[in-house]
């Protein structure tokens, strides 16, 4: 549904404004190598605009910091509705490495909602194209969580929600009845 | 003279041709040695927690259910794709794959769960994993029945809680 919104709002051309709010510099290289000739990612009319007043997309890279929580939140505030933001990197995803350091929030998540996240560090640049792609629909995602069972318990068949705990013991309630 | 240059560089541009990837229509081979997202081999790991310890980032959790059940837990939200998870392995039950085309909507989408199923030695009480299912299969003595009330009774007192551990993320402000 929102690759439809998507698409019927932004008409395939995004304009994207470039925001670092304290990552390394290593995701910014990246998406900068994405402008270049080799990946030229204007043939999908993306292009990057100096300002977020004209800006339809905010690619964040690096996590929330304290002293760059709120420029962000402002950068966004300023950009006109519709508007997507990319947390591109580990580090606007979740936080990154530094995630528990006294100066990092954490995750962009936690200053402004994020609509799509392109995850690595940093990312490849077809990786960025791809989350990209994905976004305006000229491709479909290839992740989905990944749940494995090392085993599947005898008869009857095991619940973990129906686990519940009783002063001593954690007992299993539903007992299906073969 | 800017006319020359400007055929100096039209021969330039001539010459190199169209360097541009045709990459979302066409596949991107990797280099060798590239380092993608960690895949999980549920069938190799022992659950012994190498992983968890070593991971930088702090990706991979790992807790147990009840004292059989153990969950190890990958999110992937923050994982740099160090590697170190795969190094220091001793099962070799982490790949580091060559995927990543990972952009997507929920980051829901890039955990790995895997469940292990652990048992309790007789002598120490602590967890260890058969090496083989039939093994796994003759051991019959990881719960016992509640013949009376008909309902299973795990031994450990730990269990889980049924919140999610991913969309955990809570908006707050300075
Ligand atoms: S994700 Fe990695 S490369 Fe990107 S800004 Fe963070 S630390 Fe740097
Ligand atoms: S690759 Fe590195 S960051 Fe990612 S889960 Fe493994 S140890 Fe953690
Ligand atoms: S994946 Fe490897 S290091 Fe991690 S718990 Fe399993 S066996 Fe241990």
């Amino acid at each position: 549904m929102l690759k439809n919104l998507c698409q019927k709002m932004f008409g395939r051309s995004l304009w994207v404004y470039h925001a670092n709010s304290g990552g390394c510099n290593g995701c910014d290289i990246e998406v900068l190598n994405v402008l270049t000739p080799y990946y030229d990612v204007e043939r999908f009319g993306i292009k990057l605009v100096g300002s977020p007043r004209h800006a339809d997309v905010m690619l964040c890279q690096g996590p929330a910091m304290r002293s760059t929580a709120q420029a962000l939140k402002r950068a966004y505030d300023a950009m006109p509705a519709p508007k997507l933001v990319f947390a591109i990197g580990s580090c606007a995803c979740g936080g990154g490495i530094w995630f528990d350091s006294y100066s990092v929030l954490g995750p962009v998540e936690k200053v402004v909602p994020v609509n799509f996240y392109i995850p690595g560090c940093p990312p490849r640049p077809e990786a960025i194209i791809y989350g990209v792609a994905v976004a305006v629909g000229l491709v479909d995602k290839k992740t989905a969580p990944v749940k494995f069972k090392q085993i599947e318990m005898p008869i009857p068949r095991y619940h973990p929600q129906d686990l519940s705990g009783r002063d001593e013991l954690v007992v299993y309630e539903k007992v299906e009845k073969v | 003279m800017s006319v020359l240059s400007k055929l100096k560089e039209a021969v330039i541009c001539l010459k190199a041709g169209r360097v541009t990837l045709p990459y979302p229509a066409q596949a991107q081979p990797v280099p060798e040695k590239f380092r993608g997202r960690p895949i999980f081999d549920a069938a190799k790991c022992t659950g012994c927690g190498g992983c968890a310890n070593n991971c930088p980032a702090r990706e991979i959790l790992l807790f147990d259910l009840c004292q059989e059940i153990r969950i190890l837990q990958y999110l992937g939200r923050r994982c740099a794709y160090c590697g170190r998870c795969a190094d220091v392995c001793p099962e070799k039950a982490i790949t580091m794959s060559h995927e990543f085309e990972t952009g997507t909507n929920s980051i829901g989408d890039i955990q790995q769960r895997v469940e292990l199923f652990m048992s309790t030695c007789q002598r120490c009480g602590r967890c260890f994993k058969e090496p083989s299912t039939l093994e796994q299969l003759k051991l019959k003595g990881y719960r016992v029945d509640d013949v009376a009330h008909e309902r299973w009774v795990f031994r450990s007192k730990s269990y889980l809680e049924t919140e999610p551990v991913v969309d955990d993320i809570k908006i707050e402000m300075d």
